[in-house]
């Protein structure tokens, strides 16, 4: 495991934190080869890096702001205008540059994807493992719970949520976690039963530990690469709930660029204007393909013969 | 067997209970005044008053809870506040129309994709393997209005063969005009191929490599034989499982594919009730979607249990 070199001593001494710095920069490189390895993972980084770039500096990289209305030099509108050279991927019905657009369509999706997962997954660990950990009846009653939220098809569950709670950022960030919640429960829930029964975490019992000091730091260590599986398999499907929201008009709401909204509205000009819809349609679509490709190879690579780190 | 199934159907009971109070909590807590909302400006404060006594909202939460349950157990689901018509009729037509594109896309989708799977799942990491698994990735990965878009892209407006949207006339039904069906039934058919095709891929290549298989194949059996008498049979059991599951997927994706396309059904229904907040439509629509998704779970757990003899025992 990575974690021993700082579990070894609990003093903070720069050298120890430096060692174990370099320790971890030396294992990500030799897990980073693994990946590189599977042909998923070869098309994946590449995606997911350049979705990365987009994601963190895409409003600034953008030739034109987001939601500025063209104008040609005759001071018409640059309306529906094709790809060119001086609109990449062409203008919108308003003018308003195509790929600033979507450039800027990245930060907001990717963020609220990302946080809602985030969010989704502490609390699903905070009910799978207290519910483990509990057992008993609340085992009982906190699962049936979740197996009735998880016997909504996720979708129709966020747009329940969303239309009590109404189109926010904020509140389209709870609706993820609330649909991310139930399926990382159970998961979490089965990962803590294993570790309940592991002689490491009875001895801790004996030794007379208390409830929170074998859950944070005896069972909560052992189940972070579980965690991490379900990070990055929650994450696509977050962005594509948070894309349909998006597309059905409930997401992040005009001016602001949203994919979904964006190929919505693209329809109606499908056969004259084809750029309008398929420049986001194909940013979402290579984001989740990236993603899920990324995800694909480090699967595979984790299953690989483990190389000696250098 | 039957302990089994008396077990499964008591769980399922205590699921829709927990699926129709959860509904029924989300729609308490849903932002807006409905008397208002449905008599507009000229609503006087009195009008207002009379409505909501009506509409019965002045009475403790549990009382209208279990009215509503009894009531849809009677078969009588209230009435539409934005149409006033009662909600049984709209949701008869409704179902018929999800399920006919439900049906359309079931029935070309699965064949294929077991077959593909089958395909694939025989010679691993061959080039025909490698195309299908990336294949499925990409059709796992496309959100529904990426692939509807395209296929209305090419198939209706570049090449003009099929109607862009699926919108229906009044008296029209999909069997009058069957084509307006063919476009989302293809969109819907991408993820489904997808997800099944995996699931096939995996389940075949996990049988090919038990001992069973390679004592048929060292018999010197031929192989499209091995494949038909020993694999098939072993490998089509966790298919038929995720055929059944992967109802909820199909049953999100309508609600997107309709939308796309302007389908009457179910899902583009729900959207309607949620812009309109038409509650006790959209209480009633995602009582009856929650409610097909967990009884097909059901299904799924049944087969299942009723083909394999290890699960029914644990």
């Amino acid at each position: 495991m990575a974690t021993e070199g700082y579990i070894a001593g609990s003093g903070f001494s720069p050298r120890r934190v430096g060692a174990a710095l370099t320790h971890t920069w030396h294992k990500g490189l030799g897990a980073l080869r693994l990946v590189l390895r599977t042909t998923s993972g070869r098309i994946g980084l590449p995606i997911v890096l350049v979705h990365a770039v987009i994601f963190v500096a895409g409003s600034w990289l953008a030739p034109y702001s987001f939601t500025s209305f063209n104008l040609a030099e005759d001071g018409t509108l640059e309306q529906l205008v094709g790809p060119s050279r001086h609109f990449l991927l062409g203008t919108d019905q308003f003018g308003r540059d195509i790929l600033s657009r979507v450039m800027s369509g990245s930060t907001s999706l990717i963020a609220v994807a990302g946080s809602g997962t985030l969010l989704g997954i502490a609390m699903g660990s905070i009910v799978g493992m207290g519910s483990a950990y509990m057992g008993k009846w609340v085992d009982e009653v906190v699962m049936r719970i979740m197996d009735g939220l998880m016997s909504f098809p996720s979708l129709l569950m966020a747009l329940l949520v969303i239309s009590a709670l109404g189109p926010n950022v904020l509140y389209i960030v709870a609706t993820v976690a609330i649909v991310t919640t139930p399926g990382v429960a159970r998961v979490m829930r089965s990962a803590t039963l294993t570790l309940k029964e592991q002689e490491f975490v009875q001895s801790a019992r004996l030794r007379g530990e208390s409830a929170p000091y074998i859950i944070f730091r005896e069972i909560l260590p052992n189940t972070l690469p579980v965690m991490g599986v379900e990070l990055t398999v929650r994450l696509s499907y977050s962005i594509l709930i948070v894309a349909s929201l998006g597309f059905l008009g409930l997401g992040v709401q005009p001016p602001s660029p949203d994919w979904g909204l964006m190929i919505s509205q693209g329809r109606q000009f499908l056969s004259s204007a084809p750029w309008v819809a398929l420049a986001p349609a194909g940013a979402v679509a290579s984001l989740i393909v990236g993603v899920n490709l990324l995800t694909d190879g480090i699967r595979q690579a984790s299953n690989m013969p483990r190389e000696v780190a250098p | 067997m039957l302990r089994y199934i008396i077990r499964r159907l008591g769980l399922i009971i205590v699921t829709l209970a927990v699926i129709s109070l959860a509904i029924f909590a989300i729609v308490e807590i849903l932002p807006g005044d409905v008397a208002k909302m449905m008599l507009k400006q000229n609503a006087t404060e009195e009008s207002l008053d009379r409505l909501r006594e009506q509409l019965g909202l002045y009475r403790p939460w549990y009382e209208r809870y279990f009215d509503w349950v009894w009531g849809v157990l009677r078969g009588d689901w209230g009435t539409s506040y934005v149409t006033g018509i009662p909600i049984s009729e709209i949701l008869g037509r409704r179902v018929v129309h999800s399920l006919a594109l439900a049906l359309f896309a079931l029935v070309f989708g699965i064949p294929l994709a077991v077959l593909a799977g089958i395909w694939a799942g025989i010679r691993p990491d061959r080039l025909a393997d490698r195309i299908m698994s990336m294949v499925g990735m990409v059709g796992i990965s496309m959100p529904e209005f990426v692939t509807g878009v395209i296929f209305m892209l090419v198939l209706a407006s570049k090449f003009e063969l099929l109607p862009p949207t699926s919108m229906m006339l009044p008296g029209e039904t999909p069997w009058t005009r069957p084509q307006i069906l063919v476009l989302p039934a293809l969109t819907l058919t991408v993820v489904l191929f997808a997800y099944i095709m995996r699931m096939t891929r995996a389940s075949v290549i996990e049988v090919m490599q038990s001992a069973y298989v390679r004592t048929a194949t060292l018999k010197g059996i031929p192989m499209h034989q091995v494949v038909r008498r020993h694999v098939l049979p072993n490998a089509m059991l966790p298919t038929i499982t995720i055929i059944a599951a992967n109802m909820g997927y199909m049953l999100g994706g309508l609600i997107i594919v309709e939308n796309v396309f302007a389908y009457p059904g179910l899902g583009q229904m729900l959207l309607f009730s949620i812009q309109q907040r038409d509650f006790p439509l959209l209480e009633s629509l995602v009582l009856l979607i929650a409610g097909t998704y967990a009884i097909s779970n059901l299904l799924a757990d049944l087969s299942y249990a009723a083909l394999d003899p290890r699960i029914r025992v644990s």
